[in-house]
């Protein structure tokens, strides 16, 4: 019956075992976040790190996609004749799906690939093994720490993809026909509520989940020297950023059940 | 109430552990795939015992370490401990007892995002908490002198040499004063007065502190100056056991080829 789903059994059993061992390296990682001691100033390094490295490209990112989405929109909207409608339009589009989703990519693309390459390295030179020899948990110190900071990062991450959207968005649109900025934020605000926006904003934790987990998984079941490296890093990059859309469209439908 | 017999029965058992072995293993088989590398091995080593660890190149000299301080799990047979099973011992299990050992890897495996101090610090910061930043620092200092390291303290290890790592390596081995001693090829690299000084180290730490340990060594000389016996190794099981007379003396093909 199974082989009705699947293609190839190799392809098959490797795509369950890979699942299978994910599973149980989130397990090992649970386990070491809820008991002591804290790895406090680890989280607070991998914080900075994932922040800070993400913050320009996030941003950048964002304005980018905000002018793009300002020029077609007034586009597709002026012809149908709903110019006024315009800055919702925008304000919609880059808080509920543009800022996320980008955040999500880009994390997963800068951050992905760092944490794959950086625990692939230490383990082939086997520096995680060393961290284990000296007793301390490397579930704990590496993974965990990485993981939680790209969880609590996400969503801040977003906040700046969002501006910078919103912030180009507006710029596109009165270099076209003067508007100003106050005028354009208050009417592209109105009639919306936090339950338009925190949900979508939030949700980009669980990408943060998703790409912390699976470059730490990556990055510490590497195996074969520097070639094993470079594998790690763009397993990481090309997984997260997969498993970011996908969780994507399941959230999406989540919010609209669950929110509206 | 204690009675006389009590005390000496109790004295008899003190004696009796003394003498017991610090590290015990028994029977261990390990494979890769369907390569058999170690085949039925057993040895042990005492309080106060250095076992040389001789073989030829990919015999699992390296493998049988791993074992020891549980970075791998053996397909069958038993390691014990100061007595205790630690085969199938999970991950927190095995804290306790690898706070008790020092470990050199082959490579050295020091941090390399750490300086050579830090890396040394590594241990001491985790497992003694109660040590001033100032005492940490002497000690830091006390051990890297004691390998000949004491003019390097804030390179990286990307910038000293592979027997500059090991010497560092050793030194943090040593950070916790361990009861137990792995040391994976300690001389491998060094000139003949570095290799000397750290024979010397070997010897005097197994004099004072009583130290057990197992070091895998490709060099003759080394082994028969700090080692009280010596192992050799061959497709996965001990050939000879005994002091370098005893393999001297030795009829065995294999081992007269070896000490040629
Ligand atoms: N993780 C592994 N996966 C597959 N095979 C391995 C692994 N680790 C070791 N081996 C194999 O086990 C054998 C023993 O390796 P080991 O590193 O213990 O040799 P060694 O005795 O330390 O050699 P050397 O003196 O060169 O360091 C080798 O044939 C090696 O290929
Ligand atoms: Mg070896």
């Amino acid at each position: 019956m199974a082989s009705v789903f699947c293609f190839g059994s190799g392809v098959c059993t490797g795509f369950l075992e890979w699942f299978g061992n994910l599973g149980i390296f989130f397990w090992q990682v649970l386990k070491a976040v809820v008991t002591p001691p804290y790895e406090w100033r680890e989280l607070i390094r991998q914080m900075d790190e994932v922040g800070s490295k993400s913050l320009p490209l996030v941003a950048l990112a964002g304005a980018a996609v905000g002018v793009v989405l300002s020029m077609e929109t007034r586009e597709s909207m002026t012809r149908f004749g709903a110019k006024s409608l315009l800055p919702s339009a925008i304000v919609f589009a880059v808080i509920q799906e543009m800022g996320p989703i980008i955040t999500g990519l880009v994390v997963s693309g800068r951050v992905g690939a760092g944490i794959g390459a950086e625990l692939a390295s230490m383990k082939v030179t086997e520096q995680i093994d060393a961290i284990e020899a000296s007793a301390i948990n490397p579930y704990r110190l590496l993974a965990a720490t990485r993981i939680l900071a790209c969880i609590l990062m996400l969503p801040l991450l977003t906040v700046a993809a969002d501006a910078g959207g919103l912030l180009m968005g507006w710029v596109a649109q009165t270099l076209a026909e003067p508007i100003s900025l106050h005028h354009f934020i208050n009417t592209g605000f109105s009639g919306a509520t936090l339950r338009d926006f925190l949900p979508p904003t939030f949700k980009t934790a669980v990408f943060g989940l998703i790409i912390g987990l699976v470059a730490c998984f990556q990055g510490m079941r590497t195996r074969g020297g520097a070639e094993g490296v470079g594998r790690a890093a763009t397993n990481s990059v090309v997984l997260a950023s997969l498993f970011v859309i996908l969780a994507d469209v399941v959230l999406v439908k989540l919010i609209l059940v669950v929110f509206h | 109430m204690a009675t006389a017999y009590d005390i000496a029965m109790e004295q008899a058992e003190i004696k009796q552990d003394g003498g017991a072995p610090v590290v015990a293993v028994e029977n261990l088989q390990k494979a890769f795939e369907t390569q058999k590398v170690l085949n039925g091995m057993s040895l042990s080593v005492s309080r106060g015992e250095t076992l040389a660890v001789l073989g030829r190149s990919g015999t699992g000299k390296s493998v049988l370490l791993r074992l020891i301080i549980g970075l791998d799990q053996p397909d069958s047979g038993s390691i014990r401990i100061n007595g205790q099973e630690i085969v199938g011992l999970a991950l927190d299990g095995m804290g306790e007892i690898r706070k008790k050992m020092g470990f050199l890897f082959q490579q050295a495996a020091l941090y390399d995002s750490l300086t050579i101090a830090q890396n040394v610090a590594f241990p001491l910061e985790r497992h003694r908490g109660e040590m001033s930043r100032s005492e940490r620092g002497d000690r830091v200092e006390q051990l890297l002198a004691e390998v000949g390291m004491e003019g390097d303290l804030d390179k990286m290890p990307s910038d000293i040499s592979g027997g500059m790592k090991k010497r560092v390596g050793l030194a943090r081995a040593l950070a916790l004063e361990p009861e137990i001693l792995l040391l994976d090829e300690p001389t491998a690299g060094l000139d003949p007065i570095s290799s000397g000084e750290i024979d010397d180290l070997i010897l005097k730490l197994q004099r004072e502190r009583q130290m057990a340990s197992i070091v895998v060594t490709h060099d003759l000389h080394s082994a028969r100056t700090i080692a009280n016996r010596l192992a050799l190794l061959d497709q996965g099981n001990v050939v000879i056991a005994g002091s370098f007379e005893d393999l001297e003396r030795s009829e065995i093909k294999f081992v007269k080829e070896f000490l040629k």
